[in-house]
C-alpha cells in the first residue's frame, strides 16, 4: 500500500538501472536468506482497517467510567482548536528543524514552548523536550552527575514510583546508585533525613516533586535548603502535574537549580500513556549540561530575525561517545501541542483551571471524608490529588467500585506496602458534582458492607 | 503613527501579542486560589498572555506556512525514511476509547488497548525473526539504551563484568556510541573496508575476552548491505559477545531478511520511520526492542501477556490480555507509562494495510527508487559506491568543490529553492561532501525524475554561475541562519520587558 508504481514504472526503472527484476536488487547470502513463514495478518482494505479498530476500541470500557484516576497522567479540558492546528501536515510530517530555512515556524513555536517552561518554572532556560517526566528525571541527575562526579543520587520516597523506577534503570547503566528518603506520617518528604543526607556531600542531586505523588505540597525546609547549598548539592524539582505550575510558587522560589517534569496535563491526550511530554529546565549554569535539543533566536544573512537549533556541540551526532545524553528524537509534536494549549488558555484560563482543580479536590476530599470507616490520610496542603484511607485492602475496594463503573482511583499498595488500605484520587476541573456523588455514595456502601461482615 | 507593513516572513512571539483578560470561555471562572491554599505556597504573578482563540489560530497557522513538511514535497532525507504518512493511522490513534484512556484502566477494561500492543508486538517479532520484543522504549535512541542496558545485565548475570567494549563501525548513526556510553561501555570504533563494510578480518582484530556488544546496522548507513553479516555474527558470537542491530535502516529489508536469521541477539525499530508513524517535526517517537529467545526476561517492563481463555466465556478473540510487570531479570521501565500507545496504533493500522506481502513489496520498492536515483546521479555526480544499494545511498560533491567552489551544503540549499528537503549532509563521516540520499517507496517515477532533473540542473549552475548557489536559498522565508551568532550569544527564551 501507498506506493505509487505502475508495471511500466517498474519495468522502465529496472531498465535504467540495468537488473531484470526485483529480486535481483535484494539478492542475501543463501545462509540468511528468509526462510519463515511472516506470521503476519493478511493485508485489509482501509474500510476493514477501520472496521478491526472499531472492535479494539469497543473492547476499552473503561473509558466511559466515571475516573478518578491520576497519579501521573491527568484528564483535562482540551480546546479542539488545539486538535485543529496540530494536525496541520505541516507540523505533522515535518523531520526534525536541521534545514532552518524551512522550518522556521516549528523553530519558533518550539522557541515559545521554551519559553513558556521557563516562565512557569521560574528556570532561565528550558530544551526543547524530552521523552517524558520520567526520562526528564533520569537525564536531569544525568546533568548532575556530571556536574559534581558524585556517583550517587538522592530522590524522595514521594517522588512517583515510576519515575524512580525510572531512575534506577538509567542509573544502573551508569553504575551510579539511588538513595530514597523516607516519608513524614503526613506524607511528605523528611527534612531532617534530607538535610542529614547531603551533608555527607555523596549525592550529586537531590530530587524533591511538588505537588508529590500524593498531591501534597511538598517544599523545602529552610535548614534543608541550608545544607543542600552548603554541601553543594544539585536541588532538582519534579513536576508531574504541570497545572499546579499556575498556582503554586515557582520551583526557582524554594532553590531548584533543574526543573524536570511531564506537560501532558497541557493539552496531551492521556493515550494509555503516550506519548506524552518531558521537560527540562535550568539555571544558566547548566545550560551546557542539558540534554537534547535547543532552538534559538538569531538572524539570517540580511539581519532578519530567524530561530536554529543551537549549541549542537553537546548532541549524539557531534560528539558521539561524549555526548551529554543519547536522546534524538524527542516530543516536538507533543511540546508543540502543549504551546498552543498555554497559547490558548492563557493567564487567565490557566488559573482558572487550577483554581477548579483545587475546588473540584476539596469537594471531593469533603465528599469521602464524611464516611464512615474512610479517612483523609494526610492533612497537609494538596493539589488535586489525595489519599483515602478505606482501612481494608484499597485493591478490593476498587474492584467493587468498578463493578459500579467507577475507577475509584490507583491503589497505593502498589509500591507503597504501608498505604496497602490507601487510595490515590485525583479530581480535575472535568470531574462533576455527580460524580463524586457517585463515588462517595458507592464508596459509602461498600466500605459499610466491609464493615457489617 | 506608522502602519505596519506586513511581512509573510515573520511572526511576532506569540508573548507579543494579547491583553491581559482576552480570555476564552473554556471553563468556568476559578475562584482566588487563596480561598484553597495558603498565601506562601502560592506563586506571586503568571507573566503569560491572554489571547483570543482566533489570534492563537492565525499565530500557529501562520507558523505552519513557514514549516516543510512530507505533505509538501519531497524528503530525500537518508537514514530518515521520510515516507508518506497515511491518514487513517491518525483517524484510528485519535479514536476517543484510545486518546482518553488513562493508563491505569484496570486490564480488563482495557482489552482492546492490550490486545493491539500484543499484536503489533508479535508481528514486529516474525517480521524481524526475533523471539519477543518490547513497546516501551519512547524512540530509536531510547531503545537503543535498553538494549545496550539488556546486554550489561545479562553479562552481569553471567558474571562477565569485564565485558566493556561496545564495537562500533565508523557508518554507524551517532546514538550508537552516545547510547554505548550511557551504559558505561567503552567504544570501539570500526573502520569500513574499501567496499564500505564491515570486513571480518578487521572485526576479528578488535574481538576478544572484553567484548560486550557489536552494534550494526544492516543495510549500514552507504545503503550498502553488509554481505558477510553471517560470519561477522560468528566472529561476536565465538568470543561470546552479542550481535545489536540497529533497525534506522529496517525499510531495506522487510519481508526479505531478517535480522534473527542474520545472527543479531537485540535490536531496535524506528517504526516513525518504518511503520509511517509522522515524525511530527521531530517526535514523538517509537521505539520497540527486539530480543531472542535468551534475552527475553531482560525486556523492560511491562510486558504484554495473552492467556487463551480456553472456553472461559471470557472476550477478547479468544485470549484475555494482561500487563505483567513481575519480572525480576528485567532491566526495568525505561519511561513513565508503558508504550507510546497512540504510536502503536498507527503502526498496527500500517501492518494491516499490507500485510506481509504488502511490506515485502515496501521494502523492494524503496531499493527501487533508491537504485533509480543513484544510477541517474551518477550521471553527473560522484558516487563512491557504485554498486548495487538498498534504501539509500550515498553521493560526494568533493569533485565539484574542488571543481567550482560549490559544497555538498550549498547544493542542499539549492534544493530548498526547488521544494524539496535537503538530503541528510556530512553523514557517514567517512565520505567527504557526502548526500546521503534516500528516496522512500512512497515517492513516483514522476517525483525522482524532478528531483533528479533539478539536481542535475544545481550541478551545472555550480560549473557556471556558482555564486548563486553560495546564496542560495533565496525563496525561503530567511536565508541561513547566523549558526555561530546562535551559538556564542544564545537567546533561548523570550524574557517580559519589565524583568
Amino acid at each position: 500500500m501507498y506506493t505509487p508504481h505502475t508495471q511500466a514504472d517498474i519495468k522502465a526503472m529496472l531498465s535504467a538501472i540495468g537488473v531484470g527484476s526485483l529480486d535481483d536488487l535484494l539478492a542475501v547470502p543463501e545462509s540468511i536468506a528468509l526462510r519463515a513463514q511472516l506470521d503476519v495478518v493478511p493485508a485489509l482494505p482501509e474500510y476493514q482497517i477501520a472496521r478491526r479498530f472499531e472492535h479494539f476500541a469497543a473492547k476499552n470500557t473503561g473509558v466511559d467510567y466515571a475516573s478518578f484516576l491520576g497519579a501521573g497522567s491527568y484528564r483535562h479540558y482540551a480546546p479542539p482548536a488545539i486538535a485543529a492546528l496540530a494536525m496541520r501536515g505541516e507540523f505533522l510530517t515535518a523531520y526534525t528543524p536541521y534545514q532552518a530555512e524551512v522550518s522556521q515556524g516549528y523553530l519558533q513555536a518550539i522557541y515559545e514552548w521554551q519559553s513558556y517552561i521557563c516562565l512557569l518554572t521560574g528556570m532561565d532556560l528550558a530544551n526543547a523536550s524530552v521523552y517524558d517526566g520520567a526520562t526528564a528525571l533520569a537525564e536531569g541527575a544525568i546533568m548532575a552527575l556530571n556536574e559534581n562526579g558524585r556517583k550517587k543520587v538522592l530522590v524522595s520516597r514521594a517522588v512517583d514510583p515510576n519515575y524512580r523506577a525510572v531512575l534506577k534503570t538509567y542509573c544502573d547503566g551508569l553504575d551510579v546508585h539511588v538513595d530514597e528518603l523516607p516519608l513524614t506520617k503526613d506524607g511528605s518528604t523528611d527534612m531532617n533525613v534530607l538535610a542529614a543526607a547531603v551533608a555527607s556531600k555523596e549525592y550529586a542531586c537531590i530530587a524533591l516533586q511538588s505537588p508529590n505523588f500524593f498531591g501534597n505540597v511538598d517544599s523545602l525546609s529552610t535548614a534543608a535548603r541550608e545544607a543542600i547549598s552548603a554541601s553543594d548539592t544539585v536541588p532538582i524539582a519534579v513536576i508531574s502535574e504541570a497545572i499546579s505550575l499556575a498556582a503554586l510558587a515557582t520551583p526557582a522560589s524554594w532553590g531548584a537549580q533543574i526543573v524536570v517534569g511531564e506537560a501532558q496535563s497541557f493539552g496531551v491526550a492521556m493515550a494509555y500513556g503516550g506519548p506524552y511530554v518531558g521537560f527540562i529546565a535550568s539555571t544558566k549554569e547548566h545550560m551546557r549540561r542539558i540534554p537534547g535539543r535547543l532552538v534559538g533566536k538569531s538572524v539570517d544573512g540580511q539581519g532578519r530575525t530567524a530561530y536554529v537549533l543551537t549549541l549542537q556541540a553537546r548532541e549524539q551526532h557531534i560528539r558521539r561517545e561524549r555526548a551529554t545524553s543519547n536522546i534524538c528524537t524527542n516530543q516536538a509534536h507533543c511540546a508543540l501541542i502543549a504551546t498552543m494549549y498555554l497559547a490558548l488558555m492563557g493567564k487567565t484560563g490557566l488559573r482558572d483551571v487550577a483554581s477548579l482543580n483545587l475546588e473540584r479536590s476539596r469537594e471531593l476530599a469533603t465528599a469521602v471524608s464524611k464516611l464512615d470507616g474512610v479517612d483523609l490520610k494526610f492533612s497537609a496542603s494538596f493539589f488535586n490529588e489525595i489519599v483515602v484511607d478505606v482501612h481494608q485492602p484499597a485493591r478490593d475496594v476498587l474492584a467493587k467500585l468498578a463493578e459500579r463503573k467507577i475507577l475509584g482511583g490507583v491503589d497505593l499498595g502498589r509500591w507503597y506496602p504501608e498505604l496497602s488500605t490507601c487510595i490515590l484520587m485525583n479530581a480535575t476541573e472535568l470531574t462533576t458534582t455527580a460524580q463524586i456523588d457517585q463515588l462517595a455514595t458507592s464508596l459509602g456502601d461498600i466500605v459499610r458492607v466491609h464493615a457489617n461482615v | 503613527m506608522s502602519t505596519p507593513t506586513f511581512d509573510r516572513t515573520f511572526s511576532p512571539l506569540i508573548f507579543e501579542l494579547g491583553q491581559e483578560g482576552r480570555a476564552n470561555h473554556y471553563v468556568e471562572e476559578g475562584k482566588p486560589l487563596e480561598q484553597f491554599l495558603p498565601k506562601d505556597v502560592l506563586r506571586a504573578d503568571l507573566p503569560l498572555p491572554d489571547n483570543s482563540e482566533l489570534d492563537v489560530v492565525r499565530h500557529f497557522t501562520k507558523l505552519s506556512q513557514r514549516t516543510f513538511g512530507i505533505d509538501l514535497g519531497f524528503y530525500p532525507l537518508g537514514s530518515c525514511t521520510m515516507k508518506y504518512n497515511p491518514r487513517i493511522n491518525d483517524a484510528m490513534a485519535g479514536k476517543r476509547e484510545f486518546a482518553q484512556l488513562h493508563p491505569y484502566t484496570p486490564d480488563e477494561l482495557a482489552q482492546g488497548a492490550l490486545q493491539v500492543m500484543y499484536e503489533l508486538e508479535r508481528s514486529l517479532a516474525s517480521l524481524f525473526g526475533m523471539a519477543a520484543f518490547s513497546l516501551n522504549p519512547a524512540a530509536g535512541a531510547h531503545a537503543e539504551l535498553a538494549a545496550l542496558l539488556i546486554a550489561k545485565k545479562y553479562f552481569k548475570d553471567r558474571g562477565e563484568t569485564r565485558r566493556d567494549k561496545v564495537i562500533v563501525p565508523d557508518t554507524a548513526h551517532g546514538t550508537n556510541p552516545a547510547s554505548a556510553a550511557m551504559c558505561g561501555f567503552k567504544v570501539i570504533s570500526l573502520p569500513s573496508d574499501e567496499r564500505g563494510r564491515v570486513s571480518v578480518e578487521e572485526i576479528q582484530k578488535v574481538l576478544g575476552p572484553d567484548t560486550a556488544v557489536c552494534m550494526m546496522t544492516n543495510p549500514n548507513t552507504l545503503g550498502l548491505f553488509e554481505d558477510h553479516i553471517a560470519e561477522i555474527a560468528a566472529a561476536v558470537h565465538d568470543v561470546g559477545g552479542l550481535m545489536y542491530y540497529d533497525g534506522a535502516n529496517a525499510n531495506a529489508i522487510m519481508g526479505n531478511v531478517r535480522p534473527g536469521d542474520m545472527g543479531f541477539d537485540l535490536m531496535h525499530l524506528n517504526t516513525h520511520k518504518t511503520f509511517t508513524i509522522p515524525h511530527g517535526g521531530g517526535g514523538a517517537g517509537h521505539g520497540p526492542v527486539g530480543v531472542a529467545a535468551h534475552l527475553v526476561e531482560y525486556l523492560p517492563t511491562p510486558v504484554v501477556r495473552a492467556v487463551p481463555n480456553n472456553g472461559t466465556g471470557a472476550p477478547s478473540d479468544g485470549f484475555t490480555f494482561s500487563f505483567d510487570f513481575n519480572r525480576p531479570k528485567s532491566i526495568g521501565p525505561m519511561r513513565s507509562f508503558w508504550s507510546n500507545f497512540a504510536h502503536a496504533v498507527r503502526a498496527l493500522a500500517y501492518i494491516y494495510a499490507n500485510g506481509a506481502d504488502g511490506l515485502k513489496r515496501v521494502s523492494q520498492l524503496a531499493v527501487l527508487n533508491a537504485n533509480y536515483v543513484r544510477v541517474k546521479v551518477a550521471e553527473f555526480l560522484d558516487t563512491p559506491y557504485p554498486e548495487i544499494c538498498r534504501h539509500e545511498f550515498v553521493a560526494s560533491a568533493q569533485e565539484l568543490k574542488k571543481e567550482t567552489g560549490v559544497k555538498a551544503l550549498d547544493i542542499a540549499k539549492a534544493l530548498l529553492d526547488h521544494g524539496m528537503m535537503a538530503p541528510t549532509m556530512y553523514f557517514p563521516l567517512l565520505v567527504p561532501e557526502c548526500l546521503m540520499i534516500e528516496p522512500t517507496e512512497t515517492e513516483s517515477k514522476e517525483t525522482l525524475d524532478y528531483f533528479i532533473a533539478v539536481l542535475r540542473d544545481i550541478v551545472e549552475e555550480a560549473k557556471t554561475n556558482p555564486e548563486a548557489l553560495l546564496a542560495a536559498p533565496v525563496t525561503t522565508v530567511v536565508g541561513r541562519v547566523d549558526e555561530t551568532r546562535a551559538a556564542r550569544q544564545p537567546d533561548l527564551r523570550w524574557e517580559p520587558a519589565s524583568s
